[in-house]
């Protein structure tokens, strides 16, 4: 019955290329091989110890905000609505992971992994609950919505007597201690996140996520349920953005409800407009930059916010869909690009010595 | 009497909320942006009043006309060169929503440059013993406040209601391609729409600072939430609605600070939002318009 329904409609003539391109752009080994390769590259000087603990650092900040970045771009890119409150969901997680860390008893070993899988279970709960209502609205209202329920976190983190206020709560975690298995984590985490995204996003749920960004009442009138896959994609997305939250509580250390208000969520915005709404890639390489930038430009951090903003006003009068749009980056597509020049190029230099 | 000087305390704060609602209100009903920026137009025009008062030294009501003026300047000229280029290609609404948070972010880290992030403080604007409303006696600011509010209202009704310009725009937001047919030029509506809501904002700016007199790069960022929440509340859209919805959030603020909840405040304005989109989601003066196919 379903498969019928999803059958239906005749695909346009653009559709089918879209479709032929997305089949060519199947997970292949290559890829599994190409992010085993960049684990690598940082992987074993983390271990060798030439990499000190202030760049490992950033390296693990970098793996957080690529696990931010895309699954906020799940939401904002794929599905077509603006939630502004993902830093909301990623303190959840944050205190969660840290607290179970804290008072569970269990080795660190045991309790590390554990906690993360909770606070992204507890944000993922908070999504659900925030989600079911919030859903009902879309477009602005839903920005709004989502904005009002990020601050009401914060204010709720800081009126909870167990969260430690805005004093803030140090964690205690031992992880942090080991730069190479911390990295591990990390990487392993934001390249499932991309996975994830990926395989969702070319599945059949993923079609139909895209179909109602694209026009919802057409995608309603064509049997999708709309709101189950809003509430599905919203759901996944601020688990993954607590898996995140658990990942930072162990990095920073400290835990204040200030990180994490409306400041960090339009940071976050920035990252997933910048790289492409709707391309996964492109988040993964916006979210490294806009993580990397700030430590280079370390001179400048007072100019950097105006920068920023200067570029997303840019970014969006001159290329609204994101630098990257909806494209992938790929290995094959660089090769052909380059092969595409050279290759002229030779030809080009054959013509001059004829 | 406390529990009515509390009231009349909230009314005071709701009517600036609903000064700076206004600007979000108008702007909205035509073309359908949250201007994220108007939160912090407040923020400039408390600058600028600061800079005309205390480094100028200046008179008040000069300090007034320069804060009116130069916001209304900002106002048109953010428009002209941040959303116009997006507004008439016809860009979806997330880009021009995002666009709004740029120009907001420029803003505060603008004036966080040119003054630092360190508050400033302004002098007290409205000196005077309180004065007393039909025998309640009530702060000098909350009496100000209260009836510079409700006159700007009733002056912006008016304009909305009886003028050229007024009809202008109330065919814009109705249907802008059918007013431009009518030979509306709809760009300077939008234009003169951002000027008279930057306008209210720095009005709002002034009797705020006479209420709160420390002034910093980040002030518009919950005021102008909390403002907008007046105008969803109110009713997107709707100018009695905005004013409504400003003074419910001033009330619920107060008498939540009365009860010894000040620092939950914030959720519970939010909460209010969230209730009322939830059971009225065109708030509760809006029209509820049936999405058409």
């Amino acid at each position: 019955m379903e498969k019928q329904t999803m059958d239906l409609p005749a695909p346009p003539p653009g559709c089918k290329k879209r479709l032929q391109r997305l089949r060519e752009q199947s997970p292949r080994l290559r890829n599994l091989l190409l992010v085993a390769l960049l684990y690598a590259v940082f992987a074993v000087p983390i271990a060798g110890g030439s990499i000190n603990r202030y760049y490992s650092g950033i390296l693990i900040m970098i793996c957080i905000n690529v696990i931010l970045t895309v699954s906020l771009n799940l939401v904002s890119g794929f599905l077509g609505q603006l939630v502004l409150g993902h830093a909301g969901f990623m303190s959840v997680g944050a205190y969660a992971a840290a607290l179970f860390a804290m008072h569970s008893g269990l080795p660190p070993a045991v309790s590390f992994p554990l906690g993360l899988a909770l606070g992204g279970l507890t944000a993922a709960l908070f999504g659900f609950c925030i989600g079911v209502p919030a859903l009902r609205l879309h477009g602005d209202y839903l920005a709004i919505i989502t904005l009002g329920f990020g601050e009401i976190i914060r204010v709720l983190i800081l009126a909870v007597p167990f969260t430690g206020g805005a004093r803030g709560l140090t964690v205690k975690t031992t992880i942090s201690r080991r730069p190479f298995a911390f990295f591990t984590w990390a990487f392993a985490l934001a390249a499932l996140t991309a996975f994830v995204v990926y395989a969702f996003i070319h599945s059949r749920h993923g079609r139909a996520v895209v179909a109602i960004r694209e026009d919802e009442i057409a995608a309603e009138a064509s049997g999708i349920n709309t709101t189950y896959y809003k509430l599905m994609t919203f759901v996944l997305s601020a688990f993954m953005a607590g898996v995140a939250g658990g990942l930072y509580a162990s990095h920073v250390g400290a835990l204040t409800p200030v990180k994490f208000d409306f400041n960090y969520s339009t940071e976050i915005l920035v990252m997933v407009v910048l790289g492409g709404m709707a391309s996964i890639t492109g988040s993964v390489v916006s979210a490294t930059v806009l993580t990397v930038l700030p430590e280079v430009l370390r001179g400048f951090s007072a100019y950097r916010m105006l920068a920023y903003s200067i570029i997303l006003i840019l970014v969006m009068l001159f290329r609204p869909s994101g630098l990257m749009g909806e494209r992938e980056l790929s290995i094959e597509k660089l090769a052909g690009f380059f092969r595409a020049r050279f290759g002229a190029r030779r030809a080009d230099g054959g013509k001059g010595d004829a | 009497m406390g529990f009515l000087s509390q009231i009349v305390n909230g009314l005071g704060i709701g009517s600036i909320y609903a000064l700076v609602a206004l600007g979000y209100s108008m702007v909205y009903g035509i073309v359908q942006l949250i201007n994220f920026a108007h939160g912090d137009i407040i923020m400039v025009g408390a600058y600028v009043t600061y800079l005309v008062l205390v480094v100028a030294g200046a008179p008040l009501w000069v300090a007034v006309v320069a804060s009116l003026a130069f916001c209304a300047l900002a106002g048109v000229g953010i428009e002209r060169l941040a959303y116009r280029r997006l507004l008439r290609k016809g860009a979806p609404r997330i880009s021009l929503l995002i666009t709004a948070i740029g120009v907001s972010i420029f803003l505060e880290n603008l004036f966080q440059l040119l003054f630092t992030s360190s508050a400033k403080s302004m002098p007290n604007l409205f000196p005077g013993p309180p004065v007393s409303l039909g025998g309640l006696q009530v702060g000098r600011v909350t009496g100000i406040t209260l009836v510079t509010a409700v006159a700007l209202m009733a002056l912006l009704q008016l304009l909305v209601q009886k003028s050229r310009m007024g009809k202008a725009m109330r065919a814009a937001s109705e249907d802008t391609g059918a007013a431009k047919l009518m030979g509306i030029n709809t760009d300077t509506v939008v234009a003169f729409t951002f000027a008279v809501g930057s306008g209210l904002a720095a009005v709002g700016a002034i009797l705020y600072c006479g209420a709160y007199p420390l002034i910093n790069p980040y002030m518009g960022n919950l005021l102008g939430l909390k403002a907008f929440v007046a105008a969803v509340l109110g009713g997107i859209g709707s100018i009695p609605g905005a004013m409504l919805g400003g003074f419910l959030i001033g009330v619920a603020e107060s008498l939540t600070k009365a009860a010894g909840g000040s620092q939950i405040t914030d959720a519970v304005v939010f909460g209010i939002l969230i209730l009322v989109l939830l059971l009225r989601p065109a708030g509760l003066c809006g029209k509820n318009v049936r999405e058409k196919v």
